[in-house]
């Protein structure tokens, strides 16, 4: 009300938030300049795209503030925060470069693919600053309203189409289910700050009314459809499945992470208090996701569909790491995050190198004998997915290590040895592919489609993925300070 | 202190691997570059032989280095009497494996060179480590080079045999991961010195010992979950054999020797009969199942199922002469049954079939293979002068101090593992030579020559001199044993007088008396 007169507001004030007003001001730039460029080229708008979200790298690396709140206590920028939008905007370059080679194609030559995505970018950015239910909305919404529109941007493809509405339709009712539950928040506790909900949740603890209960529970089914969390996952297999190659690996890569940020935020911040009562929702949540994940993925047989099945499992690996709430648990979630998108981002390179941009199908039987015609491909596609399944010596296994210690820790010993389980039956469908790359005689010639942006991301996603071994520290120290900027020392 | 061997020998594989990849060496290059690799690996483990100190009980040629401070996980290498002969066996098995896949290997020679390179490592660092996380990072990494050397380079049913290998023994190992992660939450770290004094709560140690079981008892493999072993042996190829039953095999017993007993000990109390039960089982029924089979190489994996049950039982009779016998076994096993499917290898190449009815009267035709695949009958056997014998007597005097009716059994196993060996070697060697294919082959050739040479002195000097070997382990076993049996009646106080105590025997003057009448026998 008072807050569109704030008298102290100021250039000065917003800094914080510049790298978000950068991207904000870049997209709308590109936008112009798509609009007025002689020959139309997504090509150069995409370049122009990865120089700004490095850009906007800088400013966020630039802006190092302990916890700073702006926008009147609607954003926070924290070390949180600034974590998040370093992998955010890590996973938002390995997507751009994965797109680069795809927007030189005549279906897709549209200057706006770029665009939109730097908004959902924009969205996901705020997402993790959130400090207030209203901005954590409107953050939410504009990143998944973006995420629609590129879903279904072939839209003379039927697949796409039917992913775009579908996406959108389970998406609006996720949102409803969010409303839902911040309006029976607003209406039991009065404020809608995440400061004053925290205080009220910690004044109130253990004798919170139900319909605050039901309000968080609402606030999870929502945020666990973002995050593809069974039994709110049935969109991500259609989705990835429908999408074009590289919108699906944008899917996989950036949007997950952004969400399961927000959902940290939360969780540790005003909800803090109430974790007697959503942790018994995480746990259904983390403990259904692991299982439908390592289950459902063995009949698939499009490879789409496969990964979209194995990031439905390892949210629930993630989501597991939420339990006990404690900065060394939640820091365990971060890197594991980490460690998976890097993965996820090398896996999906090499899934386009040899897919490229065929159709929205991707059969398995591709790929059979690729290790043959293309061995080095095979072993880096080999090498990853025994990273995913958590095999040691690659970077897998040590996210799934921390993780499980962190479980084993809060005393979830039950739900960690579900955990190993599910990861013993999703294993099965992760050397399937293996068998298909290695053991079986390839059926055709496979041509692929190497290009520098690919390759790039691929190579720097296994030296990641292999050489973490020898230099663990460095990324469990940092996701160890992000997750104790949470707890407020 | 000065030079770091273990590392060394754990990196030096490494390197060859990934010179053979970095110079995208040719098929006969690649061969002569592992080959190389390996056998230097394999001559510097026997600087660790020279160099090891066989008063001492304690871990030798230690190296530490900061891994992951924060979470009490270190580098941290060493071997004792345990772990000494494992590491050198694994480090002399690779090179046998290259050269016994010389020929017999023509697809993809690179790929298979480097996957047994990196094995080599894997196995070196898995019976070097001294820290928990970097046992498992060892054990379980193991798993993908054999996974694709099954699935890349085996038999008709590769696939299935590659599948259930690998799932099975996961299966195992990641509920065996719990456990270690609740035992470095309880002790805050992970090494495994530390851990061994650290004692858990009697109801704790059951789960916690189930769990390692649940590893260790597939990676043996113990009756019932031994199913994967024959498929796998069957579908590999000849090296992939010899590496899975020489080396891999062990590391379940090594693990049972190093985190069940020693960290575990009410728990392990508890549990032999159970034990002891499956032992017996699996030395009578394998060794049963064993003489019905037509599958050369399947009659000798099922042969390792028993031979592991002696093992397994050795090492929970938890007495001086018991474990050496296990270890000794374990030795012994790692030489002869490499050398058997080296043996059926070599037919192998040359008829491409493992049908025991196909063969017959090949020493007619082959007589230095008969009188080679002989030499390792007798030491599967269990023939005095040969190191089958030790083992398996060490183990069963062991036995028979911690229960005679467990002995007793497994000694029938003795007298069956006499009947199907001696089986396989009438069938294949003597009796009407049917197959005219099979009275064709050409006798060993010097390559051949090459791997079983050692194989042969190994196993006839381990027969007659055993004490080499015993002189080395016995201090470390000596200490597995009293410190198991003092920490057990500390915890067990209440009940310690009705506990057997068989600790304050002189264990080591009897296996002296003992060692004299192995070495007065020919």
């Amino acid at each position: 009300m008072m807050s569109l007169s704030h008298p102290t507001w100021n250039w000065f004030s917003t800094m914080p938030i510049m790298p978000e007003l950068f991207l904000a001001f870049s997209a709308i730039a590109l936008l112009m300049l798509g609009v007025f460029q002689k020959t139309p080229s997504a090509f150069r708008i995409g370049i122009a795209a990865i120089v700004a979200t490095l850009c906007t790298a800088g400013f966020v690396g630039y802006i190092n503030f302990p916890r700073m709140t702006v926008l009147n206590n609607m954003v926070v920028v924290d070390s949180f925060a600034r974590h998040f939008k370093f992998l955010i905007l890590g996973g938002f370059f390995f997507a751009l470069c994965l797109s680069l080679s795809d927007l030189k194609e005549k279906v897709f030559n549209r200057f706006e693919i770029p665009v939109i995505m730097m908004i959902s970018t924009l969205g996901m950015l705020l997402m993790v600053s959130a400090n207030n239910l209203l901005s954590l909305y409107v953050s939410l919404e504009l990143q998944s309203l973006a995420l629609y529109v590129l879903a279904a941007v072939r839209r003379d493809h039927v697949s796409s189409s039917e992913a775009g509405l579908k996406y959108f339709i389970l998406g609006a009712l996720s949102s409803g289910l969010l409303l839902f539950g911040m309006s029976l928040i607003y209406g039991y506790v009065g404020s809608i700050d995440f400061d004053v909900l925290s205080y009220t949740f910690l004044q109130n603890q253990g004798s919170l009314s139900v319909g605050v209960i039901f309000g968080i529970a609402f606030i999870l089914a929502g945020l666990s459809f973002k995050i593809s969390a069974v039994p709110f996952h049935m969109w991500a297999p259609d989705v990835y499945q429908g999408a074009p190659h590289f919108i699906t690996s944008f899917f996989a890569i950036v949007p997950k992470i952004a969400a399961f940020g927000l959902l940290i935020r939360i969780l540790a911040g005003p909800f803090a208090p109430a974790i007697a009562e959503w942790s018994q929702i995480i746990l259904f949540l983390s403990i259904a996701s692991m299982v439908v994940g390592a289950f459902a993925g063995i009949a698939q047989n499009d490879v789409k569909r496969l990964l979209a099945y194995s990031s439905i499992g390892n949210m629930g690996y993630a989501l597991m790491g939420l339990l006990s709430g404690t900065p060394e648990s939640l820091a365990s979630t971060i890197l594991y995050l980490t460690i998976y998108m890097i993965a996820t981002a090398g896996t999906f390179g090499l899934f386009l190198m040899i897919y490229n941009n065929d159709s929205s199908e991707s059969p398995m039987s591709k790929l059979s004998g690729l290790s043959k015609q293309h061995p080095l491909m095979a072993y880096g596609f080999a090498i990853l997915l025994f990273s995913v399944a958590g095999i040691p010596p690659f970077a897998g296994f040590f996210g799934k290590l921390f993780l499980f210690q962190s479980v084993v820790e809060g005393g979830f010993i039950i739900t960690a040895v579900i955990g190993v389980l599910a990861s013993v039956v999703s294993a099965y469908y992760y050397i399937r592919l293996i068998k298909i790359m290695f053991f079986d005689e390839p059926q055709s010639e496979i041509a692929v489609h190497l290009c520098t942006a690919r390759v790039f991301v691929t190579s720097l996603s296994l030296f990641i993925t292999i050489l973490f071994i020898l230099f663990p520290n460095y990324l469990l120290h940092h996701s160890l300070i992000a997750a104790q900027n949470l707890f407020g020392s | 202190m000065s030079l770091p061997i273990l590392t060394i020998l754990i990196l030096l594989p490494l390197l060859g691997a990934a010179f053979i990849l970095l110079t995208r060496a040719c098929d006969t290059s690649s061969r002569w570059i592992a080959l190389g690799t390996s056998l230097v690996t394999g001559v510097l483990s026997l600087a660790l032989l020279v160099g090891f100190d066989k008063t001492s009980a304690d871990f030798q040629f230690v190296e530490q280095y900061n891994w992951l401070p924060s979470m009490g996980i270190s580098y941290h290498i060493g071997v004792d009497g345990i772990s000494l002969f494992f590491v050198v066996l694994s480090a002399i098995l690779t090179p046998v494996c290259v050269l016994a896949s010389w020929n017999s290997v023509t697809k993809r020679v690179r790929e298979y060179m480097v996957a047994f390179l990196i094995l080599d490592t894997l196995m070196i660092g898995t019976f070097a480590a001294l820290d928990a996380v970097l046992f498992y990072v060892f054990f379980e990494a193991v798993l993908i080079p054999m996974f694709l050397i099954i699935g890349v380079w085996g038999g008709a049913r590769r696939v299935y045999a590659s599948f259930k290998f690998f799932l099975y023994t996961l299966l195992g190992s990641v509920l065996m991961l719990v456990a270690l992660l609740y035992m470095y939450l309880q002790v805050g770290t992970t090494d495994i010195p530390t851990l061994m004094s650290a004692t858990f709560p009697i109801d704790v140690q059951k789960l916690l010992w189930l769990a390692f079981f649940a590893s260790f008892a597939v990676k043996m493999p113990m009756w019932p979950v031994h199913t994967w072993l024959p498929d796998a042996h069957v579908e590999a190829p000849t090296a992939g054999s010899v590496i899975l039953a020489g080396v891999l095999l062990k590391m379940g017993g090594y693990g049972f020797l190093r985190f069940s007993l020693p960290m575990l000990p009410d728990a392990t109390e508890y549990f032999i009969p159970l034990v002891f039960a499956l032992s017996v089982i699996a030395i009578i029924y394998t060794s049963l199942v064993a003489l019905v089979q037509s599958d050369m190489k399947k009659l000798i994996a099922y042969s390792s199922v028993a031979h592991m049950g002696f093992v397994t039982m050795g090492i929970f009779t938890l007495n001086q002469q018991g474990v050496d016998g296990a270890i000794f076994q374990m030795i012994s096993h790692g030489i002869i049954s490499a050398a058997l499917f080296l043996c059926v290898g070599v037919v192998y190449d040359r008829l491409h079939t493992r049908d025991i009815e196909k063969y017959g009267g090949i020493a007619k035709n082959m007589p230095v293979y008969a009188a080679i695949f002989m030499i390792f009958t007798m030491g599967s056997v269990g023939l005095p002068g040969t190191s089958g014998f030790v083992g398996e007597f060490l183990s069963l005097l062991g036995a028979f101090q911690a229960s005679t009716v467990v002995a007793t059994f497994a000694s029938l196993g003795v007298v069956l593992g006499a009947a199907y060996m001696l089986f396989l070697y009438r069938k294949v060697a003597f009796g009407p030579s049917t197959n005219p294919e099979a009275a064709a082959m050409e006798d060993v050739n010097v390559r051949e020559y090459g791997y079983f040479l050692p194989l042969i002195i190994l196993v006839l000097w381990l027969g007659v001199a055993p004490n080499y070997v015993l002189d080395r382990i016995g201090p470390s076993v000596q200490k597995l044993v009293s410190d198991y049996h003092s920490e057990l009646s500390i915890n067990l106080i209440p009940t310690a007088d009705a506990l057997p105590v068989p600790t304050q025997e002189p264990v080591t003057p009897a296996t002296n008396v003992m060692i004299k009448q192995l070495e007065e026998t020919p």
